[in-house]
């Protein structure tokens, strides 16, 4: 990891200290892009243009190429996420359970939309397709630095008092 | 005596890791000779989290919902006084959720602890593996395979078979396996229960394919949304080949056999063989035209072939018991059991396997106990986004890949999710055309553009602004999209609209001319009113989040139309009926 960096200077490899590893493991193995973008992601929380250049060099995959495969999958975010991310789950039976009602009420309470963060930077909101505990539903999981805490049963009150929770531990 | 606690996701979500701690807690508090092990769903999701107490003798009473306060009775008078606490334990009516089903592919899910393969041993695990290596022939497991008559249990209903016979066919050494693990179809979760569960089936059904077939590498393309499913297979196949059951010489048979796991990073589109190809190979998960078949081009330009979860979780039973006792099940053509994932407006949610051909009745009431709230049934959703909504009026339809079709809908993945007369058919289609929406991969124009297209008629039929001539707009593009398109996606996206049109043209027709939802679920529809059996206690103009309901108190409440948003907290709250939804 020697190369120079495309914007001319030298800091991109300290920058980037933790991603190294990762890379002199699957740089050269065909086909590991996804698995490099998801531990990138692991690492600094989402895939910043620096991360995408950075990783770029180390392939040599092309960064629109990059930008495309991240901008594919659900997966991948370009943006900094909150402490907290609120994975709300949209799958079938919580949408005739009532996902979208859930929704409004996170929405309301933290006064953010799907895709966005609160101001204070502790909770994203991301509604996904399904988390697979559709007997539960409606559900959440909510993912932090201290592992998944997966929420079902869900109502309009019990989810504000589950965030009001967590934003006192935080 | 032996405290077994279900922990897949489900069990964990209603807070199972806390009353196995509390559990543990207090056994080593009081110095009881008892030991605490976990093990996988059991498929009673309703009932979680669930706790097996084997006492000496081999005797299991089972408790349901024990949360951690419950835990010191059971510890006090079962463990540390030997008499089971009844009023705590399963009901007799709960447990005939599970006789009525016949279990092959879940035999070991909720009963062995998945993190220790001694366990799947025990049960008779690695034997069909250790019979074909060094008995059969790769020709004579196909044939097994054959006269078993599995068939993709991912979705299509493909003879499986075939495929492995195709895969072993074309020429080359380097053959891959793929089991494709990437669960997509929203409201199906069984491929995560077998993987937390008993990922040992997994990987033994893949080794079994692997010898057939040739190939001596396999790939798991799993869900990152099942972190735990992952976990345990780690933890499995680091087991398996400290065993020898992967690695190198297997049995003594010069067969070599191992298997990596690659996580999706989330696109339904790659359920499609050749975009899950793509995506494993690190690209945009895009699918391509077909021919030429993954078991002549896949993974690496290599002949490979893709077996969904379940499909392979069957095969060591069926080499282990026989083909013909797996053909004996099910139906002519649809041989076998399968399993379903009973979820929406049911009153036991949870999974339920059973031989193929069960008219949907004895599945829906007969296991699944009927509609939650007794409310009445209106139509039970298969098969995902590919698949459609099957009306009440067809509930004797046997369950079978030929039956299932011949509705409209699809078996699909085996996800059922139950609907009564609160859901709404257009917001239903609706829901299935934003999804679609959202994971086309943007390939194919019709595709792309008509289900953008779709949705937008579909919502503004929902939002009360349909027209006249928009039933047969959709299905003029709905024509339209399934013979533009490449693959599956497209090709089946416009089922949940054509369906609830088929069945359900009543309720378009309701919201398009007379701008009501039968349902009473359509916002833009409906309008919530106070009677005169309002006691004027002023609780609703306190849950109204927009001040939206004014009145003296113990005076008759009134809402203001123009600020409500229907959200329906009043209802919820009044104690007197007095508000309805019209």
């Amino acid at each position: 990891m020697n190369e120079k960096c495309c914007c001319g200077d030298h800091t991109m490899d300290q920058q980037f200290t933790e991603l190294a590893p990762v890379l002199d493991k699957y740089a050269k193995v065909p086909g590991s892009l996804i698995t490099i973008l998801q531990k990138a992601q692991d690492i600094y929380g989402y895939l910043s243009m620096d991360a995408i250049n950075y990783i770029s060099q180390a392939t040599g995959i092309k960064p629109a190429k990059i930008y495309g495969v991240a901008t594919f999958y659900s997966q991948f975010r370009l943006k900094p996420v909150g402490k907290y991310l609120i994975m709300l789950c949209k799958g079938t039976a919580c949408h005739v359970n009532g996902a979208d009602t859930i929704e409004e009420s996170i929405c309301e309470y933290l006064e953010i939309k799907d895709g966005e963060t609160t101001k204070d930077g502790v909770f994203t909101l991301n509604n996904v397709a399904c988390l697979g505990c559709c007997s539960l539903a409606p559900v959440m999981m909510v993912k932090s630095a201290d592992g998944d805490e997966t929420y079902g049963n869900l109502t309009k009150d019990s989810v504000k008092e589950v965030l009001a929770e967590i934003r006192e531990r935080a | 005596m032996k405290v077994i606690i279900g922990q897949g996701s489900c069990g964990v979500a209603t807070g199972a890791k806390k009353t196995a701690a509390e559990f543990e807690k207090l056994i080593a508090e009081k110095n009881l000779n008892a030991v605490v092990d976990l093990t996988g769903c059991v498929g009673t999701c309703y009932l979680e989290p669930i706790v097996d107490i084997y006492d000496d003798n081999g005797e299991m009473t089972r408790y349901v919902k024990v949360q951690p306060e419950n835990v010191a009775e059971i510890v006090e008078k079962h463990i540390a006084g030997g008499t089971p606490v009844t009023e705590m334990a399963i009901s007799e009516e709960d447990e005939q959720f599970l006789e009525k089903q016949q279990r092959v592919v879940l035999r070991n899910c909720g009963v062995i602890n998945p993190e220790n393969i001694e366990e799947y041993i025990a049960a008779d695990g690695y034997k069909a593996i250790e019979k074909v290596v060094t008995s059969m022939t790769a020709d004579e497991v196909i044939e097994e395979i054959k006269i078993s008559g599995l068939r993709g249990r991912g979705g299509a209903g493909f003879p499986t078979w075939f495929k492995w016979d195709a895969a072993k066919k074309s020429p080359g050494n380097e053959k891959y396996l793929v089991c494709n693990a990437d669960e997509g179809d929203p409201g199906a979760f069984m491929d995560r229960s077998v993987l937390e569960g008993d990922p040992h089936s997994l990987l033994e059904g893949m080794i079994i394919a692997g010898y057939a077939m040739g190939a001596n590498e396999g790939v798991i393309y799993c869900r990152a949304e099942y972190p735990l499913a992952i976990h345990r297979l780690e933890i499995a196949m680091d087991q398996a080949r400290e065993k020898g059951f992967l690695g190198k010489n297997l049995f003594g048979s010069g067969f070599d056999f191992d298997i990596r796991i690659k996580a999706g990073a989330g696109a339904f589109v790659c359920g499609e063989e050749t975009a899950l190809i793509a995506s494993l190979e690190g690209e945009r998960g895009m699918p391509r035209l077909k021919p030429p078949f993954p078991a002549a081009k896949g993974y690496w330009q290599k002949p490979t072939d893709i077996n969904n979860v379940e499909t392979l979780a069957n095969v060591p039973w069926i080499l282990y018991n026989g083909g013909a006792a797996f053909g004996a099940m099910g139906t002519e053509k649809s041989k076998g059991t399968k399993v379903f994932a009973l979820a929406g407006k049911i009153k036991k949610g949870g999974l339920v396997e059973v031989p193929m051909g069960l008219p949907l009745k004895d599945v829906i009431y007969g296991i699944g106990g009927g509609i939650k709230d007794d409310k009445e049934f209106k139509a039970v959703q298969m098969g995902g986004p590919s698949g459609g909504c099957i009306p009440a009026s067809l509930i004797d339809t046997p369950v079978d890949y030929e039956n299932i079709t011949k509705t409209g809908a699809i078996v699909g993945s085996g996800g059922m999710i139950v609907m009564d007369e609160t859901t709404c058919m257009v917001d239903m289609a609706r829901y299935f055309l934003d999804f679609t929406r959202k994971e086309s991969c943007g390939k194919c124009n019709y595709c792309r553009i008509g289900t953008k297209r779709m949705l937008e008629i579909l919502e503004r039929i929902t939002e009360g602004n349909g027209k006249d001539g928009d039933i047969e707009l959709l299905e003029e593009l709905a024509v339209k999209i399934k013979d533009g398109s490449l693959c599956g996606l497209g090709q089946t996206a416009p089922n949940p609209v054509l369906t609830t049109i088929k069945y359900f043209r009543n309720e378009y027709e309701d919201h398009i001319y007379k701008k009501k939802c039968t349902a009473k679920s359509c916002k833009a529809l409906i309008t919530y009113d106070i009677t005169d059996a309002c006691k004027g206690c002023t609780l609703c103009s306190k849950k109204c989040p927009v001040g939206a309901i004014s009145g003296e108190v113990k005076g008759k409440h009134v809402i203001d139309q123009d600020k409500c948003v229907k959200c329906g907290r009043c209802l919820e709250s009044c104690k007197f009926k007095a508000i309805t939804v019209e």
